[in-house]
């Protein structure tokens, strides 16, 4: 193994030439003990860049971010023990949302591993549950091979984070390089082409459906934006009406004539009530969550439901479907497109019209509608003021996690996939601000901006650091209501008013905060400075914190309560009172 | 209701052909999953089953193809049909895992397991527990003036049925190897 061989090379070169191989350009890392042999490679080469975080945790929000933007895997550096462990909820996130990643940790040597050794942990056992796969490398003579497969399972099928363990005797020690193309195809191959004998049933009832409905997710964005251009045509060919998920927001443009808004706990009135009345439900790429679904047993009562998902486990997981289509959703649209139009393009105008009708008389609802104010910034209207300010611009937005969260859902527009990186799983506070790190590291010149709560933004406020080191110019526009607003929210509606620890005391200056950090900070608290104040934070070149005062205790609507059924959602505040019952408050 | 003309539940069209998607009853399952043999992998197929809150009755797991490295895993579990489906769904999204194959609706299929079980004791218990011993086709594998070491292969059900009567006849211990599975005929 250590003869001199002309392809022969260290554990550590391999890894940097394995991930030149697969096209990685940027490496969002921290270095540490047991990562030492690989920093020392990445050193001595330009090709990579390593952006330097400040908690692993960033890190891999960073990469999902990045990820998530650009449709590419992206790639982690940790060391061992404490560098792995802060990596967990990261890939937990990336599980949940099926985000491709690619995460390397340093391990102890391997005559050291199962001692209690410093800064040693079981990272593969640790992480076996919250990544799609994990392997621990003993040999060097594997190393290379194994960061390949990686790649293809992170890539493949549903896409998701993969760790690999690499002790730093492996590092040091030589063997032979084996290219990405010379390794032996892995019997991961998931199916992609769905049957086409189903796709010609779901055709058929496409054809003859009253009140249709298409139901989207992020299967739909990970497909690729070949998918979204399908599912374009498909819906403006058959003038269906769509919603989507808050995981595939952008697949079809908001500013589509088709477009029902988000569904949901927070969705729109006529996205919820579709679903609910429709006789077809044609699910692409969304996998029936519990934020979607509400209580399951009254969940849209006579539809036929279809389901083109990638991941099997993912049909009849929650919700019972009549026509299950296992496939990528690119290649499935395409079908069933192709198909659909060799039929002679039919679907039942008369039913169709008369759904329009109904679907019209739910809009007029109007159920994103609040109250302004003249004295407070009321959250809803300084979103508002964000879409109208830089609609056209070539943005992308991240956020945090709460009601600012969904706000940002019901009140920007999504014209393109991969605009739109959040945390819909797993619901991890403190991803919005790193993500927008990531999302900026793979477009210099857009504008990023993470839409955040003061509370969430603290989460993970340490990577502002990282953001001025690698001058990622990041706009942090944060609406400061001084609460846990969902958590507050919630209390307020199912715990008698009783606010438990959901306050935000001994908040920081903010404005101070940034100029600590070296970067901008604008405060705003009066509605008639905000559009000013938002074209600063633009117009400024480099990263800025805006501290946005908002009204403290706006609610977030409309809302499913806990348990119910789509058709009992609240509108608004007249209607919260003693609504959610006990068997509500147990649910999430 | 629907004017589609499509029956609830049914999913003719795929491998996830569930015979009654309402059924609440309770099955037992017999799943043969094949997998790589490497570092991991058996701490993978558990901690999904206790990850997601599926029934384990029994478990084997042996390297079978030793230039292939493969093993194969034979799990007895428990479920309403959904949660079934389910759990062949995990098991075979699992990126070492080849196949896996339900028993129980593949077709018949052969189930035998080992059992050793130690009986110790005098006179008359001793005389009935060899007597029968021999009635089940058990094996006398050790033995002392005092004790017998019986081994059995059978069903699970037909080891539960041997034990019990061992047991007023001074059974001290048992180990089972679990359900070992394959389908009848080529």
């Amino acid at each position: 193994m250590t003869q001199a061989n002309a392809s022969a090379m260290t554990g550590a070169k391999m890894i940097v030439k394995a991930l030149k191989d697969q096209g990685v350009e940027v490496v969002f890392g921290y270095p540490g003990g047991a990562v030492l042999p690989i920093y020392d490679e990445l050193f001595l080469q330009n090709d990579i860049r390593h952006v330097l975080v400040r908690h692993e945790q960033g890190a891999v929000h960073m990469a999902e971010g990045y990820a998530r933007s650009t449709g590419k895997p992206g790639v982690v550096l940790v060391t061992s023990g404490p560098g792995a462990t802060n990596a967990v909820t990261g890939l937990t996130d990336a599980l949940l949302d099926s985000i491709p990643l690619v995460v390397l940790s340093g391990q102890v040597p391997t005559f050291m591993i199962g001692t209690d050794g410093f800064q040693e942990a079981d990272t593969v056992g640790i992480t076996r549950p919250c990544t799609k796969m994990n392997w621990l490398v003993k040999d060097t003579a594997k190393l290379a091979e194994t960061i390949h497969t990686a790649f293809h399972v992170a890539t493949s099928g549903r896409p998701g984070p993969v760790l690999v363990d690499i002790p730093k005797d492996v590092q040091f020690a030589q063997a032979e390089y084996v290219a990405r193309e010379k390794i032996k195809t892995s019997h991961y191959q998931p199916r992609v082409k769905g049957d086409i004998e189903a796709i010609t049933r779901l055709v058929e009832l496409i054809e003859k459906a009253e009140r249709p409905v298409f139901y989207t997710g992020g299967g739909v964005i990970n497909s690729g934006t070949a998918a979204s251009q399908l599912l374009r045509e498909l819906v403006d060919a058959t003038g269906f009406p769509i919603t989507s998920t808050l995981m595939g927001l952008g697949a079809y443009p908001a500013s589509g004539k088709n477009w029902l808004g988000m569904l949901g706990m927070h969705g729109l009135y006529e996205a919820n009530l579709a679903m609910h009345g429709c006789d077809l439900m044609i699910n692409i790429g969304a996998r029936f969550d519990d934020r979607i679904t509400g209580r399951v047993a009254d969940f849209s009562p006579h539809s036929v439901k279809a389901h083109i998902d990638i991941d099997p486990s993912s049909i009849n997981k929650v919700i019972r479907v009549d026509l299950p289509i296992v496939g990528d959703v690119g290649h499935v649209l395409e079908d069933m497109l192709r198909i659909w139009k060799s039929r002679g393009r039919k679907v039942n105008k008369e039913g169709l019209a008369k759904w329009w009708a109904q679907i019209t008389e739910w809009k007029a609802v109007n159920c994103l509608d609040y109250k302004n104010s003249e004295k407070t910034i009321k959250p809803q209207y300084a979103l508002q003021r964000l879409e109208a300010l830089t609609k056209g611009m070539d943005r992308y937005i991240t956020t945090e996690v709460g009601q600012h969260q969904m706000w940002a859902a019901q009140f920007l527009g999504f014209e393109a996939p991969n605009r739109w990186m959040t945390s819909g799983g797993l619901g991890t506070m403190g991803y919005g601000l790193p993500a927008s790190i990531g999302v900026q590291m793979a477009h210099p010149e857009a504008l990023v901006i993470n839409v955040a709560g003061e509370a969430s933004w603290l989460m993970n406020m340490q990577e502002m650091g990282t953001a001025m080191q690698f001058r990622a110019p990041v706009k942090q526009f944060i609406l400061n209501n001084e609460r846990l607003g969902m958590v507050r929210q919630w209390q307020e509606l199912l715990h008698g008013e009783r606010y438990s620890h959901s306050w935000s005391e001994s908040l920081p200056d903010f404005v101070k905060l940034a100029e600590a950090f070296g970067c901008k900070g604008i405060k705003c608290s009066d509605p008639q400075d905000l559009d000013d104040a938002i074209m600063e934070m633009i117009r400024y070149d480099g990263p800025v914190i805006f501290d946005c005062m908002v009204e403290k205790h706006e609610n977030c609507f409309p809302m499913i309560p806990s348990g119910k059924p789509h058709n009992e959602m609240l509108l608004g505040e007249a209607e919260t009172q003693g609504v959610i019952k006990a068997g509500g408050a147990v649910l999430v | 209701m629907s004017a589609l003309n499509i029956t609830k539940g049914s999913s003719s069209h795929s491998a996830y052909d569930l015979r009654d998607p309402y059924a609440e009853v309770i099955e037992s399952h017999t799943l043969a999953v094949l997998v790589d043999n490497e570092s991991g992998v058996l701490a993978r197929v558990i901690g999904l089953f206790s990850g997601r809150g599926y029934n384990i009755d029994s478990l084997t797991v042996a390297e079978v193809d030793h230039t292939g490295h493969r093993s194969r895993i034979t799990i007895v579990t428990r479920g309403t049909p959904q949660v079934i489906e389910q759990i062949k769904a995990q098991l075979g999204r699992l990126v070492p895992v080849h196949a896996v194959n339900d028993l129980t609706v593949e077709g018949p299929a052969v189930q035998r397991e080992l059992a050793l079980l130690k009986v110790a004791g005098k006179g008359d218990a001793r005389i009935e527990a060899l007597r029968l011993a021999e009635i089940f086709r058990a094996n006398v594998v050790d033995s002392t003036l005092e004790s017998f070491v019986f081994e059995m292969t059978g069903t699970p059900e037909k080891i539960d049925a041997f034990a019990e009567l061992m047991r007023p006849l001074g059974l001290r211990e048992v180990a089972r190897t679990g359900v070992a599975a394959l389908s009848r005929g080529a």
